[in-house]
């Protein structure tokens, strides 16, 4: 027994369980399934039944040293090996190596008679032959139903396979026994009547033409778990239940900046950038460089010296890395340094649950400080927005938990709103970039705006940017009469103002030109006036002159004229009158 | 053909009251249609757990034929006379 010693109290309320090794399930199942005892596997075809059973029981062997006995009344031994083997699991070394006995019970009704009584004394040799040779702790019977169609005699069958489980009980090994899903019943030839410990049911379902597998624990005697349906996938690695993240909040959080990639966007957060460790997501029409925005992203996490995961769900790594060379975000020293990874695959490739187990998997196996995921609105093709939301909660949440700065892109359509991101995961995330076209008079432009950051004051500024060959860059605002001007209008705008400032210069030009001539006018005019004045002063000199003139000469005929009449009186007219 | 020489082997696990009661069965079904002809090894897997296997045996106790082929297996304490010979195809055998 490998379990860690528990305190008194827990080992007397507890019991003792089985880990499995199963990714998820021993989380459910609170510790595993119910050790010694048998636990019933049920589900349709194509659940993963037998699949189950065998990495329960490798995982057995290679994490818990307890060696396995797979009795298997279906496929031969050679074709379940085979079968396995593209999970990794060798059983051959497992067998060699004295820690798995494989026994296949091949039943053929058409060469057995019945000829009188009999009991399956040579099942319990079997199996108790296999237990005992190589200490097997954990059994798998994989489909133990198939006896049924092999043994005429029901009744006798059944008590045996009562027998069978209570001896199993008996010799203390952790049994898992499959079943097929009966109509209306659990297992076909009701199984669950002679398991009542633990009975586990599979389920596999297609909704749109996509299969969902989910698990849920029907029944676990003696133990609380996890009652829900639990999405579970099969991996190249075995089966991963769902949930593999915490459900609580209580992740704890960095005071540390990191930078957008972006210095112009960084510079419209107040504290410089993001927190390290915060979601990111940029929300967009198509074409607004979302993916550009994520690689620079991710470019300035290598630059930092982290280690960078993206995931990409439109563009095969070689396609992202010529586009992002093309706008000078250069990854591929970044790739070859393996510093950076890029993951593609087609959203559709798989269902949701896959999609983030992958995610889950690299992210361990690469242990990245930074993931973009481009874009998450793809997986929307594979399941509705509340499920897609559920597994991006899952998501952040486990990034948030690691400690990892993630960026999603997200496709919104500029018709029908921002669903996505609102229904979708924003109150999720910590930060939210919207990107969007500003059209205007004949063309596009990008704009870019900070719709919220967590913890952080922001610019509320839509930023016109552009996607230059060095990268991305932001402009400088440019405020006119209607509001920001981008684009053209920004051009226009510019050769608008230096026309007016032409026309202004001639305004001034065309002024001073008006006032030369006005003074020139003036000045002729005063130059006339003088002209005019002089000659009326002339006119007036020679008036007053002549008047002076003529006065002097009146007094001068005045006093002659005395002269004369005093010396002789002279006869004329005026002597006469006298 | 008739000639040919009857292989039979009889699993047990110890001796219970089924394997007692089979041996005995298969014994005199044996002198009585095989006399001369066969040879019977009676296995017990209490002894010889390892031997289950091969011939994929689950009930006890169990009478294979191993020759002439193809193999029959025959289950049950082989109380019902008919059915044994009908099992190992005895009676075809008789008729000839």
């Amino acid at each position: 027994m490998s379990r860690s010693p528990l305190p008194r109290i827990a080992v007397l309320s507890q019991l003792p369980k089985a880990l499995t090794g199963i990714d998820g399930l021993d989380e459910i199942t609170e510790g595993g399934l119910p050790q010694g005892r048998p636990t019933l596997v049920c589900g349709s075809a194509g659940c993963g039944k037998t699949l189950l059973g065998v990495e329960f029981l490798v995982r057995g062997i290679l994490d818990y040293d307890e060696p396995g006995v797979l009795m298997t009344f279906e496929e031969t031994a050679a074709e379940l090996t085979a079968n396995v083997a593209s999970l990794g699991f060798d059983l051959v070394q497992l067998q060699t190596d004295k820690k798995l006995r494989l026994d296949h019970v091949h039943v053929d009704r058409s060469e057995i008679d019945e000829a009188g009584e009999y009991d399956l004394e040579g099942l319990f040799i079997r199996l108790g032959y296999a237990i005992d040779t190589i200490g097997a702790k954990r059994v798998v019977l994989d489909t133990i139903e198939s006896l049924f169609s092999g043994f005429p005699n029901e009744a006798v069958l059944r008590s045996e396979i009562r027998r069978l489980f209570r001896w199993l009980k008996d010799k203390g090994v952790t049994t898992v026994i499959t079943a097929e899903r009966g109509d209306g019943t659990l297992t076909r030839q009701g199984l669950e009547e002679y398991v009542s410990d633990c009975v586990i049911l599979l389920d596999n379902r297609v909704i749109d033409q996509i299969t969902t597998r989910r698990l849920r624990i029907v029944k676990y005697r003696g133990s609380t778990h996890g009652t829900n349906e639990y999405p579970y996938i099969i991996t190249e690695e075995g089966i991963s239940v769902l949930p593999v993240t915490s459900l609580k909040l209580e992740h704890s959080v960095s005071n540390e900046i990191v930078s957008t990639g972006v210095a112009d966007l960084d510079a419209m957060f107040m504290r410089g950038g993001l927190y390290r460790g915060s979601s990111v997501l940029v929300t967009g029409t198509a074409g607004t460089a979302k993916t550009t925005l994520g690689a620079a992203f991710a470019l300035e996490a290598c630059r930092r010296g982290e280690r960078c995961l993206i995931f990409a769900f439109e563009e095969s790594p070689a396609q992202l890395l010529r586009n992002m060379a093309s706008v000078g975000l250069d990854l591929a020293p970044f790739v070859e340094s393996g510093q950076l990874l890029i993951e593609a695959s087609r959203p559709t490739i798989s269902g949701l649950e896959r999609h983030l187990v992958t995610v889950h998997k690299l992210i361990g196996r690469f242990k990245p400080q930074s993931v973009v995921i481009d874009p998450i609105s793809n997986l929307v093709s594979v399941g509705s927005i509340s499920e897609v939301s559920s597994m991006l909660t899952r998501l952040v949440d486990f990034l948030k938990v690691e400690g990892i700065t993630a960026l999603f892109t997200a496709l919104i359509g500029s018709s029908h709103g921002q669903e996505m991101g609102e229904d979708g995961i924003s109150s999720l995330v910590d930060v939210w970039i919207h990107v969007r076209d500003l059209e205007g008079i004949g063309e596009r432009n990008r704009g870019v705006s900070i719709l919220k950051a967590r913890g952080m004051a922001h610019s509320n500024q839509v930023r016109e940017f552009v996607v230059t060959a060095q990268g991305i860059r932001l402009l400088d605002v440019l405020v006119g009469p209607a509001g920001i001007i981008t684009g053209a209008s920004r051009l226009a705008q510019g050769m608008q103002e230096q026309a007016q400032a032409l026309a202004d210069q001639q305004e001034t030009e065309r002024r001073d030109r008006e006032l030369e001539r006005k003074r020139r006018v003036l000045e002729a005019t005063i130059a006339n006036l003088r002209t005019e004045f002089e000659s009326v002063e002339e006119e007036l000199r020679r008036v007053m002159s002549e008047e002076e003139e003529r006065q002097l000469t009146l007094r001068q005929d005045r006093r002659q004229l005395g002269q004369n009449f005093s010396t002789r009186p002279a006869a004329g007219p005026n002597g006469s009158a006298e | 053909m008739d000639e040919e020489m009857w292989e039979l082997r009889l699993y047990v696990a110890g001796q219970t009251v089924k394997s007692v009661t089979a041996l005995a069965n298969l014994k005199k079904y044996c002198e009585e249609h095989l006399k001369g002809r066969y040879r019977l090894e009676v296995v017990d897997l209490l002894l010889n757990p390892q031997l289950a296997e091969g011939d994929q045996i689950l009930a006890i106790p169990t009478l294979v034929r191993k020759v002439p082929s193809p193999i029959r297996k025959v289950i049950g304490d082989l109380s019902n006379h008919e059915r044994v010979l009908v099992g190992l195809d005895l009676r075809a055998l008789d008729a000839y």
